[in-house]
């Protein structure tokens, strides 16, 4: 008992926080950063610019973002959670009025002369937010629906806005996750049930009020070749890409598809594709098995976590990351519809890798700060 | 007491329900992904690197068509060209501006143009203008800065030296059709053009050669990034003709005006050493343009110049066909090679009277002075005993009414009909059309080819077909030994009692004194004139009946075959004049000088040329 408390003494300083830090998990960060490097090494035709170089040195800042926030205070991020919740709720709205059209929807806006995805930031915020609701709800709370309600409109309000840009599939991701986190937080198996079943004809009515564009795409998607040179040429080209990088790939710099820029947007979305051409299938397996180390890193935090707020965020993120990383490998799979979704820490692109590295810097915190004294933490053990 | 549900378990648990349910997403991408990249493999590695390859050609120089003596009948010329690459075009449309302003373009040239446009892809060069001038060529040069994406280049083109004489032996170029765009990946080079007719079509494949390939590694928008290999072309391979130009320009003076046709064989193996078909026109006025007054003076004229008379024009043979009459009637005994019949002036069959050409009739006639005299009634009857089955067979063994296996496309086979011919018709054979058949006349039409290859085949006693090609690649073809050919199958007794006929035609006071050569050697023929129109009974009694006052579309044609020298025979010849009247008038004599002139050249007899001669200085 004496040696726990020494332990708690020690988590307080700064070296014991330096020390607590999950060494490995940022080594696996590290590794995926650099398969970002040498892919976007060869999209820019074998050259350090203009992707790579800029790639790495966001790397580094990120990372450099992420230590600084791991020691900042659990405790101190849950009392913000709200906060930030309501800010990010306030860039939606900004973002629906000033934001930067982008492929018809407007969904950029500019601070400080960056440029970010006000929904990137709010599945953040979202998860801090589902996290300190559930955070002190007992298993019979949980049961009470009337608890249930602040917390789906919580999930809803951002819903809303991110269609509205329109952002499908943002949208939809943060829906997921919501309910991901509603899952984690013990909501009972029925009420899901309960949710999901009407979702097919909900679907049904939704696809006739889409946009065109997004209703071109689902087309697109269920037939790419119906529309060889039009909607369905990137699915196509990436298929074929893929294709032919068969078991071995064609090697390093030497992906016909990237190079001669049959392949579109393969610094951005589709640069798994690159590196599935130019190094297989066993580069892209490779590739995919560090996604799932990473994933399973974050969910183990959450696990080792003894507080019931830790152990939200740290699931909430890994779920955001395999949601991400899920999105895209399936997109240029032609799995699923086109999402403009990057590859985290491997696509070209500063904003979606600024706010990864963020909640990656609070997943940190939480592993540094897993067995803090926290109001309402489980009193059960 | 009330189960106790701990928080921290319930998130265990189901994290690790989720994680795992990822895990599994994970692992199904992974397993679709082995689907594409290993199973599928194969098919999408063709297609990135059809993606990826473009194969741009280099066109292969068209064969030559030479003559007997390598004289160069057909070539190719440098033909100046100006294309247009539209991706290295800045603004298409101002560059064809500007090039117009320059060299100026026809409605026509614009259409196309715009249609080539839209149908290439940017970086296959379209055809702007060809056979331009040095001069055009010069300005196109000089504004070169103003012209972005033009190129020019040195193209072949087909020249054809002597266009008017041999518009139906070689026939021309032109470019592909949507229906010849299969196969041969030399269609897709700009401006190719491929045999349209004559030897250029029949010989297309051979003429044509293969396409040199470039491959270039090029990107999504189609431009250059490397070639990657390179393979040259063959050009195509010379034709060399067995036949005689010179002898072909002197036979078209003879013809002069008239509508007619020759056609010089070498019996002994069908080479066809002439064939005429006069008038004839200029096919390279189709390259750049046929003008409407033009084609509207070619289509109206009667003499129909651009049919190949010589094999497509169709004609009752006339007496010609007697031989073949008497051949059938010896094959089959009808008649003797001595028995006379008696000839009255006419022959009576059921109701109906026949006429011969003698009023006062011939009197008893034998084979020979059957065929010196052209004897009707003698024919006449012999066709009846023999019947027009047999008939129809030795035609057909003869050349007649049958497919030649003649080297340029388009020849008509004409007909020498049987009973079931008839009777598929729906109507019965009657013995008068055997009785008409036996002097040519009725539903019986050749091809001068015809007549001449049945001459050939009488003198020879050989199957031979007529054919133009004695060399490809300079190698002689088969066909070219008289020994390549089958005999005829007809005794050589009743070929040499026939022979004696047509000698007397010609030399023993017959139908054709004025084809006597007149020198040590002696040539044997036939003569023939095949009604346009029946003479009406009125007419022929008024006694003032003469076909020379006859508008010229309802005189007879005017027939003749023959062959030469006679007791060694090496060619064979056959003349058709259009509403010619008499073959012995009209027919025999061209015979004659033509005849003289193939004797005197002998291009048979020639030592040939294996390679092409510098053509004529004038070209």
């Amino acid at each position: 008992m004496n040696e726990r408390r020494l332990w708690r003494e020690s988590s307080h300083d700064l070296t014991g926080k330096i020390f607590r830090i999950n060494w490995l998990f940022v080594l696996l960060l590290c590794a995926l950063a650099s398969v970002g490097y040498t892919a976007l090494y060869s999209a820019a035709g074998g050259s350090p610019d203009p992707y790579a170089t800029r790639h790495i040195v966001r790397f580094a800042v990120g990372l450099l973002l992420m230590l600084c926030i791991a020691l900042i205070d659990i405790r101190f991020i849950a009392r913000l959670s709200w906060l930030a919740y309501a800010g990010g709720v306030v860039l939606l709205i900004l973002v629906l009025r000033v934001g930067h059209v982008g492929k018809g929807a407007q969904r950029w806006i500019d601070i400080g002369g960056q440029q970010i995805q006000p929904s990137e930031l709010m599945k953040l915020a979202l998860i801090l937010a589902l996290a300190a609701w559930f955070h002190r709800a007992s298993w019979e709370k949980i049961g009470n629906p009337l608890f249930l309600l602040p917390a789906i409109v919580a999930v809803l309000v951002p819903v809303a806005l991110i269609l509205k840009e329109p952002n499908l599939g943002t949208a939809m991701i943060t829906m997921m996750l919501g309910g991901a986190l509603f899952f984690a937080a013990g909501v009972r198996w029925w009420k899901f049930v309960l949710v999901l079943l009407p979702v097919p004809f909900a679907a049904r009515y939704a696809y006739h009020h889409l946009h065109d564009y997004q209703r071109a795409r689902i087309d697109t998607f269920m037939n790419p070749e119906s529309d060889p040179l039009g909607a369905g040429y990137n699915i196509i080209q990436s298929k074929i890409a893929l294709g032919s990088g068969g078991f071995w790939g064609k090697g390093y710099l030497q992906g016909t598809q990237g190079h001669l820029d049959f392949l579109p947007e393969k610094q951005t979305d589709f640069i798994f594709t690159m590196i599935g051409e130019e190094f297989g299938l066993v580069g892209a397996v490779s590739v995919m098995t560090l996604l799932g180390l990473i994933i399973w890193s974050a969910l183990a935090i959450g696990l080792r976590c003894k507080h019931q707020f830790g152990r939200l965020v740290a699931f909430g993120i890994a779920c955001n990351f395999f949601f991400y990383c899920f999105v895209n490998i399936a997109m240029v799979m032609g799995v699923i519809p086109v999402g403009g979704v990057p590859l985290p820490l491997v696509s070209h692109g500063g904003s979606a890798m600024i706010t990864m590295m963020v909640s990656f810097g609070v997943l940190m915190s939480v592993q540094v700060h897993r067995d803090v004294e926290f109001e309402g933490t489980d009193n059960e053990r | 007491m009330r189960k106790e549900v701990n928080r921290s378990s319930v998130f265990t648990r189901r994290a690790l329900l989720i994680g795992g349910a990822q895990t599994l997403l994970l692992g199904g991408l992974a397993a679709r992904l082995r689907q594409v990249q290993v199973e599928e493999g194969a098919r999408y590695t063709t297609m990135a690197e059809d993606n990826r390859i473009t194969a741009r050609m280099t066109a292969p120089r068209r064969g030559r068509i030479l003559d007997r003596f390598g004289k160069v009948l057909a070539g190719s010329l440098v033909n100046w060209r100006a294309l247009l690459v539209m991706e290295q075009a800045v603004n298409v449309r101002r560059t064809l501006d500007n090039f117009a302003s320059i060299v100026p373009l026809t409605e026509t040239e614009r259409t196309r143009i715009e249609r080539d446009m839209r149908n290439g892809k940017s970086y296959i060069p379209i055809l702007i203008k060809e056979y331009l001038s040095r001069d055009a060529m010069t300005k196109i040069e000089v504004n070169a800065p103003d012209l972005p994406g033009i190129v020019v280049d040195g193209g072949t083109s087909r020249t054809y030296h002597h266009p008017y004489e041999l518009a139906h032996i070689l026939g021309y170029v032109a470019p592909p059709s949507e229906n010849d765009m299969t196969g041969d990946p030399l269609m897709a080079l700009p401006g190719v053009k491929i045999g349209r007719a004559g030897i250029e079509k029949f010989h297309d494949l051979a003429l044509r050669g293969r396409p040199g390939v470039v491959h270039l590694e090029v990107n999504a928008v189609g431009r250059v990034i490397r070639e990657l290999d390179r393979a040259d072309g063959v050009n195509g391979d010379d034709i060399g003709l067995a036949f005689d130009f010179g002898l072909q320009q002197v036979i078209q003076k003879r013809l002069g005006d008239e509508a007619a046709s020759a056609v010089v064989l070498d019996c002994r193996n069908g080479e066809i050493m002439a064939m005429v078909s006069n008038p004839s026109y200029d096919p390279s006025l189709f390259m750049t343009g046929v003008s409407q007054a033009q084609w509207r003076e070619w289509t109206k004229d009667r003499r129909t110049p651009l049919i190949n008379k010589a094999t497509s024009g169709l004609y009752a043979p006339g007496s010609t066909f007697k031989m073949a009459v008497a051949l059938a009637g010896l094959d089959a005994k009808t008649i003797g090679y001595h028995d006379r019949i008696s000839c009255p002036g006419h022959f009576d069959l059921g109701g109906s009277r026949f006429h011969c050409h003698s009023r006062s009739g011939h009197g008893g006639v034998d084979l020979k002075n059957a065929l010196k005299y052209s004897c009707d009634v003698y024919f006449y009857q012999v066709a009846l005993r023999t019947g027009i089955d047999r008939i129809s067979a030795m035609s057909h063994r003869l050349g007649l009414g049958t497919e030649l296996d003649i080297d340029i496309p388009g020849q008509r086979v004409g007909q020498v009909p049987t009973k079931d011919w008839r009777a598929g018709k729906g109507l019965p054979w009657q013995l008068g059309d055997t009785v008409v058949s036996g002097i040519g006349q009725g539903p019986i039409v050749n091809t001068p080819l015809q007549l001449a290859t049945y001459a050939a085949r009488i003198a020879s006693g050989r199957a031979v077909q007529p054919h133009f090609t004695r060399r490809i690649a300079g190698v002689v073809q088969p066909g070219s030994q008289p020994e390549d050919w089958p005999d005829l199958g007809v005794p050589e007794q009743m070929l040499q009692a026939v022979r004696g006929g047509m000698f007397a035609v010609v030399n023993e006071g017959g139908t054709a004194p004025k084809a006597r050569l007149g020198g040590q050697v002696q040539m044997a023929g036939k003569t023939g004139s095949s009604q346009v129109r029946r003479v009406s009974r009125k007419q022929r009694e008024s006694g003032t009946f003469d076909s020379k006052n006859l508008p010229w579309e309802y005189r007879p044609h005017a027939l003749f075959v023959a062959y030469a020298p006679y007791d060694k025979p090496r060619y064979a010849l056959s003349v058709v004049v259009e509403h010619g009247n008499a073959g012995g008038a009209t027919a025999g004599p061209i015979a004659r000088d033509i005849m003289l002139e193939v004797l005197k050249r002998d291009p048979a007899g020639k030592p040939d040329s294996e390679t092409a001669q510098i053509a004529d200085a004038k070209s």
